[in-house]
């Protein structure tokens, strides 16, 4: 502990007119280090302080402008480059619609950067100790008096001199405030380990009581607009049309897009007399063959056509894919086995476009030349 | 506070420059605006409706800044409260201004072509609230209802001079109350008919709010220059301090944001609908040359008042409010003129010596209608209860 020092000359004045006289007279003899602290802001202190112009201002058009710019970065950045799709009719960069979100980031950012500049750089937050703290002057001026107080580092101090002059300007009472620099000036006692802790069980305590409150004895949807939407869902009945179905046919006579018709429904021979595989053996059709077998084809021809079903048992097991009749079909009869099924097998034509169909056959066809690799292809 | 505030106040002439001035504009508007007349009617009668809409913001917009400060309970602005009195005046001239408009209807109004509008399957469904026999009532009706109120709140207001007795103040309160619903249909009809239905396929429903915020700003912008002006040529009660112009200035600062937010929020709603049938009245202004016009007046109005007034010393400085207040006026024409002259020249902006025949008349009529009630009335409502308060008034 070092020795107690003399912080600051300090006088109580009674009414707000009185206070305003000084500081007015105080600052005209040039003293700087001085503040004034009153119950309530009284207005006209600033000028009678001659203090200047706050920087704080331009804090906030710092933290202001890099909002603005945030957001419009932001919204441009998600609506252009990530993610553009086309909203409205309007082009991926429309600056208009990105006007509301920069306003609201501008103001948010500006007011909580202001705040926070206000704590940690004017304040000196977490440091919350100041000389003036727990004294009587404090105690006064916090309640029903005016005070001022100079402190003893300001150039023009002399304590003897300024008791005098804070006589003359008529206050109700002078003291002297001392402090100890080191207990002020220490390691803040906000990063203390015991208040540290107390602030995580704090936190701990009021989210997961509002967690449990708020999720699990009261449930409530929280938005459930896009969830409950005025529309007729696939496999819902409706009223809007007739015979109840949501699901509507195709207008007669139309065909979807990009869908070629299949002419040679009933006519195995045909098939596979006219159709040729349009595909050539690559790496790329052999992996799409080979996605489109594993997912359809697979649980019941197994994973490598020996009818080897995972479905064992509960379903008839399909012939092997490696028998001398498939091996001799040519790859339009397997092009039509998959189109219109045969036997229990169903048609795959929902599942699967042609260029699918005609992948997967040439994977089949490479699973039928394992077996029976000839020396040439080692 | 120190209560030693004297009303010093001694009624003194007008400076005989300031009637000159006036006369000038209007001797010099007149003619120019006869001129243009004789030459083409038609152009003239649309510069004659931005000249009317121009005048009820100020005659209209004055008698709201009256009512909304009994309503309020403002002491700050009781000092200079004659001086939106004075302004409300031109309520009275707004009919004569009105009737050259209403004998051209005709080739201004497409809804008045009736052989037109009954071939048309959206005008003919508005047929009902636009044709010509209610649309005159209206006129007739918004005009004497604004008269009306003129006479009631400046009545008494004027008589609390001899007397100063206060219950005068409470009726006005009173009658400031029923006032604003008045006033807020009536502005709102008032800009429907006469700016809206220019076009008369199109329709916003902010529009009416889009009028209100630029009439208030012209008419604080008014208020403004005149204490500014009063003031300095020590015309005025001692007293008015930065404290009153600092409000003043604020005022001015708010609605400039205010008319931004309307008028930005009109375009994003009609921007993002997208709908046809009322984005024609945006893609005519932003098509041929009056992207410029568009361009010119998010700058005019929002952008260099916005920075000329955003700073506090900025709202402290005479010169530099009486120097807003003046573009602010120049900025509500350039509004007015936006809205309303694409409609009689979609394709280029008509700019030319009768453009400004009318603006100057329009500036005349409002210097010697101030002139005219500053010569006859006190400046300052000296029987007010609420002056000295107001004259002690500290931020």
């Amino acid at each position: 502990m070092s020795e107690k020092v003399l912080f600051a000359i300090t006088a109580i004045f009674n009414t707000p007119d009185e206070i305003i006289k000084a500081a007015e007279k105080t600052a005209e003899k040039g003293y700087k280090k001085f503040d004034v602290n009153t119950p309530y802001p009284i207005h006209g202190m600033p000028n009678a302080m001659k203090l200047g112009r706050s920087k704080l201002g331009f804090a906030a058009l710092v933290f202001g402008l890099s909002g603005t710019l945030a957001a419009l970065l932001m919204t441009f950045w998600m609506s252009a480059i990530d993610y553009p799709i086309i909203i409205g009719g309007k082009p991926y960069f429309a600056f208009p619609k990105y006007v509301p979100i920069m306003f609201e980031v501008t103001v948010l950012a500006a007011a909580i950067g202001t705040v926070v500049t206000m704590l940690f750089f004017f304040f000196k937050f977490p440091n919350n100790s100041h000389p003036l703290h727990d004294t009587d002057y404090m105690k006064k001026v916090s309640t029903e008096k005016y005070g001022i107080n100079i402190q003893a580092d300001d150039e023009l101090f002399n304590a003897e001199e300024i008791k005098k002059f804070l006589n003359e300007l008529g206050a109700a009472e002078v003291g002297e405030i001392y402090w100890d620099e080191e207990e002020v000036s220490t390691s803040p006692k906000i990063l203390e380990p015991k208040f540290l802790g107390f602030l995580a069980v704090t936190a701990i305590i009021i989210s997961g009581t509002t967690y449990f409150g708020l999720n699990k004895l009261m449930y409530m949807v929280p938005f459930n607009w896009m969830m409950e939407q005025d529309k007729a869902l696939p496999q819902e009945t409706t009223n809007v049309f007739a015979d109840g179905f949501s699901m509507r046919m195709p207008v007669e006579g139309t065909i979807s897009r990009g869908a070629i018709p299949y002419p040679y429904y009933g006519k195995p021979e045909l098939a596979e007399k006219l159709m040729i595989n349009p595909l050539d053996y690559s790496e790329e059709n052999l992996a799409l063959g080979k996605k489109k077998y594993d997912v359809f084809c697979s649980p019941c021809h197994g994973y490598f056509g020996e009818g080897d079903s995972r479905l064992r048992g509960q379903y008839p097991n399909p012939p092997s894919i490696h028998s001398e009749k498939v091996k001799l079909w040519s790859d339009g009869r397997i092009y039509h086995v998959i189109t219109e099924g045969q036997n229990v097998m169903p048609s795959y034509s929902t599942q699967m476009t042609r260029e699918e169909k005609w992948a997967t056959i040439l994977y089949i066809r490479a699973l039928q030349r394992a077996l029976n690799a000839k020396e040439s292809d080692l | 506070m120190s209560s030693e505030t004297k009303i010093e106040y001694s009624k003194k002439e007008l400076p005989s420059s300031f009637g000159k001035a006036g006369y000038t504009l209007f001797a010099v508007g007149l003619v120019l605006v006869i001129i243009s007349y004789l030459v083409d009617p038609v152009r003239s009668s649309f510069n004659n409706l931005i000249m009317l809409m121009f005048l009820s913001s100020i005659g209209v917009g004055s008698l709201f800044l009256v009512a909304i400060e009994y309503l309020g309970g403002a002491v700050w602005s009781v000092p200079f409260r004659r001086i939106p009195e004075f302004l409300g005046a031109i309520i009275f001239i707004l009919p004569i201004i009105a009737i050259p408009v209403y004998f051209n209807m005709h080739d201004m109004f497409h809804w008045t072509h009736t052989e037109d509008v009954l071939s048309d399957e959206i005008l003919s469904g508005k047929v009902g609230y636009l044709n010509i026999p209610f649309f005159t009532i209206r006129v007739v009706v918004i005009f004497l209802v604004w008269m009306l109120f003129y006479f009631m709140l400046t009545k008494r207001s004027r008589l609390q001079d001899q007397t100063g007795d206060q219950k005068l103040t409470s009726s006005n309160i009173k009658i400031s109350a029923i006032f604003m619903p008045f006033f807020a249909i009536t502005i709102t009809i008032a800009s429907v008919d006469w700016i809206m239905s220019l076009e008369p396929h199109w329709f916003s429903t902010i529009f009416g709010i889009y009028y209100f915020s630029g009439t208030v700003l012209a008419a604080i912008a008014v208020v403004t220059f005149l204490v500014v002006y009063l003031t300095e040529k020590g015309l005025f009660i001692k007293g008015i301090k930065t404290d009153h112009y600092y409000s003043l200035g604020a005022l001015m600062f708010a609605f400039v944001n205010f008319w931004a937010y309307i008028a930005f929020s009109q375009f994003l709603l009609i921007y993002y609908a997208n709908i046809p049938e009322e984005t024609y009245w945006y893609l005519n202004r932003w098509e041929g040359g009056w992207i410029v016009v568009s361009l010119l007046l998010i700058f005019v109005h929002f952008v260099v008042p916005y920075f000329g007034l955003v700073s506090q010393p900025s709202k402290t400085n005479p010169k530099r409010l009486k120097f807003m207040a003046i573009w602010l006026l120049v900025a509500h024409i350039v509004d007015l003129y936006w809205l309303i002259m694409p409609t009689y020249s979609p394709e280029s902006i008509p700019f030319s010596w009768m453009e400004l025949g009318f603006p100057l008349l329009t500036f005349g009529i409002m210097v010697i209608v101030f002139g005219i009630k500053a010569k006859k009335e006190n400046l300052v409502p000296i029987g007010d209860p609420k002056l000295k308060r107001g004259l002690d008034f500290r931020l």
